[in-house]
């Protein structure tokens, strides 16, 4: 795996590997709260890796399936019929996706320091305080009724201000900007990934055309043939 | 980068396949009678109601037939219809399975002119025996009495208020205890046209409010007076049909709303109006009073195609009241709280399926239908519909116990039926059993009531516990502290030595 690349020392062994991932899983609480200095450690001086990033990616998607799961219905109502798990996946996937790669492609061409790695694992990190706070919400849905509903939505809204606050820090010390011309280039990311979002449709349809086109050909003549 | 690639196709793949299928619907199955639950979702319901009897002109031995009905009121044991095209009026007795004619009225005694009517629309009779006419082409409404003399009769309005350029079409009307009569009238979009006993016009009642979009404001605001003028006017909307509850509120029901407007519960096509014409229909249920929650949209070309639109409404007892709906021709049924009970009917010839009905009533439970292409079909419950009816009026009564039974028989006979669950759920609400309450509630998705529950078991549960929950607060209290101390005395003791 990738990592490996990136690990500071020579590699020796699983037992070392192991204990660098679990050091820089547990850095992440260090950058919740340290923001500024945290993220700058954490590519420039590879105290994140690779591996707790993806870590961070899956426990997002395992957050998201039990919060479908096990939220109390006085919250969330899931109409099961329709929900289908690689969808879900892939609506957080996805985005998470084209966000890493239209910000690195943006920030690239506008003198940004950050790898496409960088952005990764800066993304990944800032979302740790809203996975915990899905985390806590799910058997907090289950304890309180309706008229104490408003813990449920601060605490879901502020975790997720918590990340989005963490994502602006990080994208200005990964990519070595000013706050400013980060939130510039946070709204012209979102800009970007309409275009690749929109670009994408395009391809998928005219693909689909296309192939329709040679499906309806082939029916044809295998009708005239016969 | 190659490994992103691969990464991204693979997801790319993977979303495609897991792409939802369709859910597979049998369009060729008809359901006569259904309900909607929360998702929206039609679920097919017993039927609540069958037909008992079918009257047509033919079938009275009427010279002429019926020739376009329009109006239909039902008082006692007796119906009266307004035989509009022939111009007169039919007093019906109904027996166990046939109907006969009590009498025609086609003229009356007085000293008015005409003593005839000219199209006939509608027709409200008191206990006493008084009847109240919409004589609609000779703009009047008449009362006569139980003996057809002429009373009163209630003409166009010389006030202000009512445009003096309209005639005054009288096409609906019911009247309270004490003689007042309130009228829908054609073109007049204020609301119900009020008259006091003795025919004086004293005002509207119930005029629907204009809504403006700020859209719709922007517009007019950028228009110049020419565009304003040629605008489609922001006018409030006319009543279809009105019918009184046993309370004294009228019911009525209107068709032109705007098609968006419904889901959203904006448009309320029934609405029950207090004395100043405010709309007080309770609206609790898991979706809208609007009939049918799903229709085809926007295509013109199918006919019977888009939403309800109701034509008539009737109260029964408890509050039950049925709308009846001329784009599918089906009635709907809703309780109290606006939860729907059951929506059945059709387009057709055959028994319970309707032409062009134009009105509905009821007598005690059975429910009377006047189609326009000529026939009256009197409709009573089922076993399944009286269940329904007898848990509902139980659970009104305050006998809870016996509620729960009725609605526990229901449910063996429509497990589909989220109302029943909700039933059972209050009914174990009001005897303590939070929890299967609860069970209830969740499978209904009433959120409301098994919150409701849940903070009552939850009460349970920590008056239970509390010992439980009391230790383990000291013990998460007390245990650290502690033991941070004898890890000190443990360090200082190996300190000294």
């Amino acid at each position: 795996m990738s990592f490996s690349k990136t690990s500071s020392g020579a590699p020796s062994g699983r037992r070392a590997w192991w204990n660098r991932f679990i050091g820089s899983v547990r850095y992440s609480f260090y950058v919740m709260f340290h923001p500024f200095d945290g993220f700058w450690d954490l590519t420039h001086e590879h105290r994140g890796t690779l591996a707790a990033a993806n870590f961070f990616v899956i426990l997002l998607l395992i957050s998201r399936l039990l919060t479908l799961q096990h939220t109390s219905m006085l919250f969330l109502r899931v109409y099961w019929p329709k929900v289908n798990i690689f969808q879900q996946c892939a609506s957080l996937l996805l985005p998470l996706l084209i966000y890493c790669v239209c910000n690195w492609g943006l920030t690239t061409l506008f003198d940004g320091k950050g790898t496409l790695r960088d952005v990764y694992m800066a993304t990944a990190y800032a979302l740790v305080p809203y996975i915990i706070g899905s985390l806590i919400v799910i058997p907090l849905s289950n304890i309180l009724t309706v008229e104490e509903g408003s813990f449920y939505t601060v605490i879901v809204s502020a975790t997720a201000a918590w990340s989005g606050l963490l994502l602006v820090c990080g994208m200005i010390q990964v990519h070595d900007y000013t706050l400013g011309k980060t939130l510039l280039f946070l709204v012209m990311t979102v800009v970007g990934m309409a275009v690749i979002i929109f670009l994408m449709l395009l391809f998928l349809t005219l693909v689909s055309d296309g192939i329709g086109y040679f499906i309806s050909l082939y029916k044809e003549i295998n009708f005239r043939l016969n | 980068m190659r490994r992103v690639l691969a990464f991204t196709a693979a997801l790319l793949l993977l979303s495609l396949w897991a792409a939802p299928a369709a859910l597979a619907g049998d369009g060729y199955s008809y359901v006569y009678t259904y309900t909607y639950d929360y998702w929206e979702d039609m679920r097919e319901s017993p039927d609540a109601y069958r037909t008992r009897l079918m009257i047509s002109g033919g079938s009275l031995g009427l010279a002429g037939g019926l020739k376009t009905p329009q109006g239909l009121f039902v008082q006692g044991e007796d119906i009266y219809l307004c035989d509009t095209g022939n111009n007169r009026v039919i007093q019906l007795r109904l027996n166990a399975d046939s109907a006969e004619v009590v009498r025609v009225i086609d003229a009356f005694t007085g000293d008015t002119e005409p003593l005839t009517f000219n199209s006939p629309r509608d027709i409200y009779v008191t206990p006493e025996g008084d009847m109240f006419i919409a004589d609609y082409n000779n703009n009047r409404v008449v009362r006569l009495d139980k003996d057809l003399n002429w009373q009163l009769s209630f003409t166009k309005p010389t006030d202000a208020t009512f445009d003096q350029n309209i005639s005054f079409l009288p096409r609906k009307l019911v009247a309270d205890v004490s003689g007042r009569v309130y009228v829908l009238a054609a073109n007049v979009n204020k609301g119900l046209v009020k008259f006091e006993a003795n025919g004086k016009f004293t005002g509207y009642i119930g005029a629907s409010r204009v809504r403006y979009t700020w859209y719709d404001r922007l517009w007019r605001l950028l228009s110049t007076k020419e565009q304003r003028a040629q605008q489609e006017a922001f006018v409030p909307t006319e009543y279809e049909n009105v019918a009184l509850d046993e309370d004294g509120f009228f019911y009525v029901v209107t068709k032109s709303f705007n098609e968006s407007d419904l889901t959203s519960g904006e448009a309320e096509p029934v609405r029950r109006l207090n004395a100043i014409g405010d709309n007080i229909l309770v609206e609790n249920g898991a979706s809208p009073v609007i009939g049918d929650l799903q229709w085809a949209a926007g295509n013109t070309n199918i006919t019977n195609s888009g939403p309800s639109r109701f034509v008539d409404v009737t109260v029964l007892q408890d509050d039950i009241y049925m709308v009846l709906d001329s784009t599918h021709n089906r009635i709907f049924g809703y309780d109290q709280q606006g939860n729907m009970l059951w929506a059945f009917g059709g387009v057709g010839n055959s028994d319970g399926f309707f032409n062009r009905p134009a009105a509905i009533e009821h007598m005690g439970q059975d429910l009377i239908i006047l189609d326009e292409a000529g026939s009256l079909t009197v409709m009573t419950p089922t076993e399944y519909g009286r269940l329904v009816y007898q848990a509902i009026s139980e659970y009104r009564r305050g006998d809870y116990g016996a509620s729960a039974d009725s609605w526990t028989k229901v449910l063996s006979q429509n497990g589909n039926f989220d109302s029943a669950y909700v039933g059972i759920g209050r009914a174990l609400l009001q005897e303590e059993r939070y929890e299967e309450a609860m069970s209830y509630f969740k499978t209904a998705q009433d959120r409301k009531n098994y919150s409701e529950a849940w903070r009552l078991h939850r009460m349970e549960l920590v008056e239970e516990n509390i010992g439980i929950i009391f230790a383990v607060v000291a013990i998460v209290l007390v245990v650290p502290p502690l033991w941070r101390r004898i890890r000190r005395v443990i360090w200082e003791v190996k300190q000294a030595s």
